[in-house]
């Protein structure tokens, strides 16, 4: 792809200083990153081992955590990075919760192996939706999603086969020695949050990353510098299909209980969009710390019902007018500190000295970081 | 006979529906903003004129002319205060906030009526019907609310061909910053537009109230079923709202009658998904989606 050097992935075009200017380094990983990596480590080993020590109320609420950093940054991946603004995700985790009922208790396969079947089945439900949705824009086509998200809920409430509107008991999940089933479902569920991290920073990396950024910033300019905005914003929409769906299927595991109503309840979109709206919408960084904000606001103020929710929804029009790009949109204004390499920069011994002057680090001019 | 009478029904439901949409279309068109508010609006009017019936102890007539104009000034309010900021820069912002604008607006609700299923009692008038043959027959309430919706579309449309303002309706909506050039005050009328488009969805929202029950989590319904009556018409048409709110009205009380009362609003949906798929422009669609 020709765009590649031209972008960089923050959203604004990177001035062709690579060129111009001899003796700036474009880099994206710096020392920085690397002890970022160690700590990363040190943080998923310990939460690891969690189940080990802690209480087993913990260790469920903390599954909780899990699924809202899940949500965070699939939604966060459609709307930050490709401008898919999605108000039905809940169609997605209420495909998970199902699935994971369809796979585990109807095919009996083991319930943690059907959490990755639900995943895999939402992928290749979203495959063909997303041509139809992709056909409405901006806010409309936030609505699509929705008109799905129903589509999908009906359906489910309506047949005998899936329980109707009560729902259905995971069986053979509640089957489980009640060890192997909360500790396994923590891991499971740590496993989708980080994976959900991780997918998030490998597509950034690649080039799908790149033209993303430039779908988002104006998806007609993309198109007409060759960007296949067609196939970039349909990765993303269905890996944030599996993603969500795997977090709904986590989240059932840890209820053993589905229902339409809950299940394709369009709060799941709600939570999502308070938590990235308030993280910080179009980084990393910003999901992850909305999600553990809102899970404290919820473990302490759920109880307050529409109380609570008016609160929310009150921060998330005050913060979108005006915080814009979240919390951590103020600590990259602050300290510009990006805690994930997905962005290239100018590597040079004076950071705040003037372009053009500063002392050259390293004569290496072209992308010198290795691609991921 | 019985299936004339059920599509008899599902037509003029689809003035009902055309009254949401037509709302919602006007913002588009105008500013390009999709507001996930809407349908909640129209509950929340419903609900103030229900509020304005128990509390203020006026008459059904009184309550909704006092509401519609309470929620015109709601609209120019909403738009110059708070809307209008959102637009511009990207998709994102006006998204989130008309979102969070429907949950604050539904949460309100909640505490203020709490989640009791609420009426407004329409009188004689919604069980009147009128008998032509056997077998079919008229209601008059529904039929008179097509009637108004005909009437509202037909003077907007007069409005926006006819008028002074309506000329800068249009021009505003064909390109924004020549019409600045020009010298007009986009934001006056962005906020004129929002508030015209809030009256129009008070009419829908105490139209649906006096018609069925509704509770303060309704609004979302009726957000769907604007929007799908937008889409079928296409975007960027105002008389095409209406067919899209008939298409929709038929598609309902159609599947309900085939397949039973659970289905009617899913077959409302897959016939959008259908139109969508097959006519993704809609059948009347004037401007492309910017």
């Amino acid at each position: 792809m020709s765009t590649d050097g031209s972008l960089s992935a923050g959203g604004q075009a990177e001035p062709d200083a690579r060129a111009a200017i001899p003796g700036f380094r474009v880099a994206r990983s710096t020392r920085m990153h690397l002890y970022v990596l160690v700590v990363s480590l040190i943080i998923v080993v310990s939460l690891v081992s969690v189940p080990f020590w802690a209480q087993v109320g913990t260790t469920r609420t903390l599954i909780t955590l899990f699924g809202l950093i899940a949500l965070a940054q699939m939604w966060n991946l459609l709307a930050g990075f490709a401008g898919l603004i999605s108000v039905g995700q809940q169609a997605y985790i209420g495909i998970g919760a199902y699935g994971v009922w369809l796979f585990a208790d109807e095919f009996h396969l083991h319930p943690f192996i059907a959490v990755a079947a639900a995943g895999a089945l939402a992928a290749i439900i979203a495959l063909p939706i997303a041509p139809l949705l992709f056909r409405l824009r901006g806010g409309y086509f936030a609505i699509g999603t929705w008109v799905f998200a129903e589509v999908i809920r009906i359906t489910v409430s309506n047949i005998q086969a899936t329980g109707g509107g009560s729902g259905k008991t995971i069986v053979s999940a509640a089957l489980l020695p009640i060890d192997t089933r909360i500790y396994g479902t923590y891991w499971v569920g740590l496993g989708v949050a980080v994976g959900s991290i991780l997918i998030v920073y490998l597509l950034l990396r690649s080039k799908v990353g790149l033209a993303l950024t430039a779908i988002r910033d104006n998806d007609l300019a993309a198109q007409s510098s060759g960007v296949n905005v067609f196939r970039s914003k349909l990765i993303v929409y269905v890996v944030a299909a599996f993603g969500c769906s795997a977090m709904g299927a986590v989240v059932a595991l840890n209820l053993l209980r589905i229902q339409p109503a809950a299940s394709f309840s369009v709060n799941w979109t709600a939570f999502a969009i308070f938590i990235v709206v308030i993280g910080g919408l179009g980084s990393i960084e910003g999901p992850i710390l909305g999600a553990v904000l809102y899970f404290v606001l919820q473990q302490t103020l759920s109880q307050y019902g529409s109380t609570y929710f008016l609160l929310l929804g009150l921060l998330a029009v005050i913060m979108a007018t005006k915080v814009p790009r979240g919390l951590w949109g103020l600590v990259v204004a602050r300290w510009d500190l990006h805690l994930f390499p997905v962005r290239r920069g100018l590597v040079m011994s004076e950071p705040s000295a003037p372009p053009g002057q500063a002392a050259a680090v390293a004569k290496e001019p072209g992308p010198t970081a290795k691609p991921a | 006979m019985n299936w004339v009478n059920v599509a008899v029904q599902g037509i003029l439901l689809g003035g009902l529906y055309a009254l949401f949409a037509v709302g919602l279309a006007l913002v588009f068109g105008v500013m390009r903003l999709v507001n996930l508010a809407h349908g909640d609006l129209g509950i929340l009017a419903a609900f103030v004129t229900l509020g304005l019936i128990t509390h203020a102890h006026l008459g059904l007539t009184w309550a909704a002319l006092l509401t519609i104009v309470v929620m015109f000034c709601a609209g120019y309010v909403l738009q110059r205060g708070l809307l209008n900021f959102t637009l511009g820069t990207d998709d994102t912002r006006p998204i989130v906030v008309t979102f969070g604008l429907a949950i604050i607006i539904q949460n309100t609700l909640l505490l203020a009526f709490s989640a009791d299923e609420q009426g407004l009692e329409g009188g004689r008038i919604t069980t009147a019907s009128i008998h032509l043959g056997h077998q079919l027959a008229i209601g008059w309430y529904p039929l008179l609310v097509f009637i108004v919706a005909v009437a509202i579309i037909a003077g907007l449309q007069l409005f926006l061909n006819r008028t002074k303002m309506g000329r800068a309706f249009r021009a505003t909506s064909d390109d924004r910053e020549a019409a600045e050039l020009m010298g007009m005050n986009n934001r006056h009328i962005y906020s004129l537009a929002m508030a015209v488009s809030l009256a129009i969805v008070a009419v829908a929202g105490i139209a649906l109230a006096i018609r069925t029950t509704f509770d303060p989590t309704s609004g979302s319904f009726n957000l769907i079923f604007a929007f799908e009556a937008v889409i079928i018409g296409g975007i960027g048409s105002i008389w095409g709202t209406l067919v899209g709110g008939v298409i929709l009205g038929l598609a309902q009380t159609l599947g309900a009658q085939a397949f039973g009362s659970g289905w009617a609003i899913l077959c409302g949906d897959v016939v959008f998904l259908v139109i969508l798929a097959l006519r993704p422009r809609g059948f009347f669609a004037r401007t492309v989606t910017a």
